[in-house]
């Protein structure tokens, strides 16, 4: 059986094998003319090259969009009106009121998205941490709940947006249940509030196993000698949290709520799966708008769509600066 | 989304593929079981045609109305593609004249609709109706006769059908009394059987006016009312689109509103669970008009092989096959030669099925001038889409529906204006 492994091993790795031998003195010499640096720039050049294909030209793409007008859908057919389509999403008498607003939509999809973020990450926060302290105790069958809680991160947003949709809705499971209670049965997708609420609730149980895993890591590398050190001192379990756990799991919590942040204001497929941005546009938020308004109105706008996304990404880079800023105080203050 | 971005790239990279000569490619959507004879009708042309070949790509509704106008735009695409977006699309259609043996019998048989694919002033031929559509409601007559409660009859008005829906509803204890498809379409006939004109002097787009407001004004207080059912309008935002199929199917409520391309959807999904009848457009103050419109087959001007496109149009849009795809589909023709000789056999063993389209070719007699207008009107779109946007604000208590109608207007200002900015 050895011996079978073995030239099993060989047969796989001797093609790589071969080829690292003959590029090694090809990368030797590039080394050479053109020291670490260079060598750094050609690993990373494929990447860069991924990067600038799917993620910088379309971001140029989309700027220049975000100047033209018309309905044509071609670039080069686009007449070019400079910053008009911005100035029409900003047109406003009131900006807390979106109806005073020329493009009310954005406004109330802004403002919507504004409150989801509000909500969603506060509640993702505090469910991960709640649940990944609980998954850092010696329980039962803890291995098991890490994946119960971590299995709805590998679904298919969409599916998320169908499940719920089939327990919420009139027919569904949740009305089944509310009606054997004996209580009257609602449309929990027809009223404002639970409409909205729904987007936050199934919003945070589909991802907190990715941030309840982030902050398990978390927990998991606080030293046990300082809560050993803290027992035999007879502190009390609410101070040794307070004291003790949340401020070594600061950087973790940091880039959880960065990230929760950005995916927050990111929200779209299981939302627009789950209530379609109703009622009304109570659940109408800004990626929904962007993609109604450049892709699935009767009558596209491109370039309106476009101008929306750009001011949609700034609010997106000022957050992820946030987060590279808070990862790397984090880097340094572990250094 | 994954779904959908799957599904649309692998359409979008089927249609992008090279042509070859002798290769025709239709891309097809279907409402029903269009997509089964349609390739039937075609395996019998290509035996008769071996030198063509004829690929059928049957994509999802959303593909044809969200993928196609980009590939062509960019000048790709089909040969052949079944839409319903056919006005504004127009520039991107193939005139077929120079490649069609006998553009006369298509001018005979077809030219009273040509003008909704044409663009503005052209004679082009572009295609043809694979179905004509009417919108018109539906009611369960078994819900109706186990509350006691008469259908009513010849000339009621829409007060008429809701109060009668309503008893039924009462009394069968259902979550609402009707529901109209979320779809500025489908309530255009009804605003014009209540006055509406939406089209100027000029051919643009006329302020919302008195008749639209009125029957918008109804469906707002129905819905406030809970006749309506929510779910339908009030749970999206936007101009997405939403049928209340299932919701008739599933008997939840005793009337629909919806169109004649429903007739096959319903006659297969319901069977013998209850009977349904088609109702025609209820009536209003100034008639009982409904909308007509249809699914056009039309070539795509990028195509490589315009002489195997026209084959295949003219095998398609010959009166003997538009007969069969009509009987075996239970659409209703848009071929004038088809609607004169008469005698369509459509084939369903469904009791349901024959007086249901009946009542439709009768209902078609019925179109007001004003309704009749708007297939071939190059901002129906625009009117429609503002008209879901906002009258679903007003259901769902987000605007009142004075506060609704300039906004309405601005949206169709908005629309036109960006489409006029070349």
């Amino acid at each position: 059986m050895t011996s079978l492994g073995h030239w099993a091993g060989v047969l796989v790795t001797a093609p790589l094998v071969l080829l690292a031998r003959a590029v090694d003195p090809l990368l030797r010499a590039w080394q050479r003319w053109t020291g670490i640096g260079g060598m750094a720039a050609f690993f990373l050049l494929p990447n860069l090259l991924i990067f600038g294909v799917f993620v910088l030209i379309p971001i140029v793409l989309n700027l220049a969009y975000s100047m033209t007008g018309g309905t044509e859908i071609l670039l080069a057919q686009r007449p070019y009106v400079g910053g008009e389509q911005y100035a029409r999403l900003l047109e406003c008498q009131d900006y807390s009121r979106p109806l005073t607003c020329r493009e009310d939509q954005f406004w109330t999809a802004a403002r919507n998205t504004g409150l989801f973020v509000l909500f969603q990450v506060s509640l993702m926060v505090a469910v991960s941490l709640v649940t990944a302290l609980i998954l850092n105790r010696e329980i039962k069958g803890r291995g098991f709940f890490r994946a119960v809680f971590f299995f709805p991160v590998l679904l298919s947003p969409v599916v998320v947006g169908l499940i719920w949709r089939w327990i919420l809705q009139r027919e569904g499971l949740l009305n089944l249940l509310v009606v054997n209670l004996g209580l009257e049965p609602q449309v929990w997708l027809n009223d404002r509030v639970t409409a909205f609420a729904a987007a936050v609730g199934v919003s945070t149980w589909a991802h907190m196993g990715f941030y309840t895993l982030i902050l398990l890591a978390g927990l998991q590398a606080i030293p046990r000698d300082l809560y050993e050190a803290a027992e035999m001192d007879g502190t009390p379990p609410a101070r040794v949290f307070r004291r003790i756990t949340l401020p070594l799991l600061g950087p973790n919590l940091a880039v959880v709520l960065v990230l929760a942040l950005i995916r927050g204001v990111q929200i779209f497929d299981e939302a627009y799966v789950l209530t379609g941005g109703g009622p009304g546009t109570s659940t109408l938020f800004l990626t929904q708008y962007i993609y109604e308004v450049g892709f699935a109105s009767l009558l596209r706008n491109p370039g309106l769509a476009a101008a929306a996304s750009m001011l949609m990404a700034g609010v997106l880079v000022v957050l992820t600066l946030v987060q590279l800023r808070l990862s790397r105080s984090s880097a340094g203050g572990q250094r | 989304m994954t779904i959908r971005t799957a599904t649309a790239a692998i359409a979008l990279a089927l249609a992008a593929a090279p042509a070859f000569a002798g290769e025709v490619r239709i891309m097809w959507y279907s409402d029903g079981v269009e997509g089964e004879v349609i390739q039937d009708l075609l395996s019998r042309f290509e035996a008769e045609n071996p030198e063509i070949d004829v690929i059928l790509d049957n994509v999802a509704y959303q593909v044809i109305q969200e993928q196609l106008p980009i590939q062509l735009a960019s000048g790709q695409g089909p040969d052949i593609a079944r839409v319903t977006n056919l006005k504004e699309q127009a520039q991107h259609w193939l005139d077929l004249r120079p490649y069609l043996s006998d553009p006369a019998y298509w001018e005979t048989n077809f030219g009273d609709r040509l003008d909704w694919m044409r663009e503005e002033g052209s004679d082009a031929i572009p295609g043809f109706l694979t179905q004509l559509t009417l919108t018109g409601g539906f009611a369960n007559a078994t819900l109706f006769e186990q509350a006691g409660v008469a259908i009513p009859g010849e000339g009621a008005t829409w007060d008429d059908w809701i109060e009668a829906s309503r008893q039924v509803m009462d009394s069968q204890q259902l979550p609402a009394a009707f529901a109209v498809d979320r779809s500025g379409h489908r309530i255009s006939g009804p605003a014009v059987s209540y006055g509406a004109n939406y089209i100027g002097e000029d051919g643009n787009p006329a302020p919302i006016d008195d008749g639209t407001m009125a029957f918008a004004g109804k469906l707002v207080d129905w819905t406030s009312q809970g006749l309506m059912l929510p779910e339908v309008w009030v749970s999206a935002a936007g101009t997405t689109y939403r049928a209340a199929a299932d919701d008739f199917i599933n008997a939840q409520i005793p009337f629909y509103y919806s169109g004649s391309w429903q007739v096959a959807n319903l006659s297969t999904k319901i069977g013998d669970a209850f009977d349904w009848v088609a109702v025609g457009t209820p009536c209003g103050d100034a008639g009982c008009s409904g909308l007509a419109g249809g699914a056009a087959l039309v070539a795509i001007k990028y195509t490589q092989n315009p002489e195997e496109v026209a084959k295949v149009m003219e095998y398609l849009a010959s009166e003997p096959v538009v007969r069969e795809f009509s009987e075996r589909t239970l659409f209703l023709p848009a071929h004038a030669g088809v609607v004169a000789a008469g005698g369509l056999q459509f084939q369903s063993e469904d009791p349901n099925v024959q007086p249901a389209l009946e009542k439709f070719v009768q209902a078609s007699t019925e179109t007001l001038p004003a309704s009749d207008a708007l297939p071939a009107w190059r901002w129906a779109n625009a009117y429609y889409g503002a008209l879901v946007t906002r009258i679903s604000q007003v259901m769902a208590g987000e605007l009142t529906l004075e506060e609704a109608r300039p906004l309405m207007d601005q949206d169709i200002a908005d629309q036109v204006a960006a489409a006029q900015q070349q």
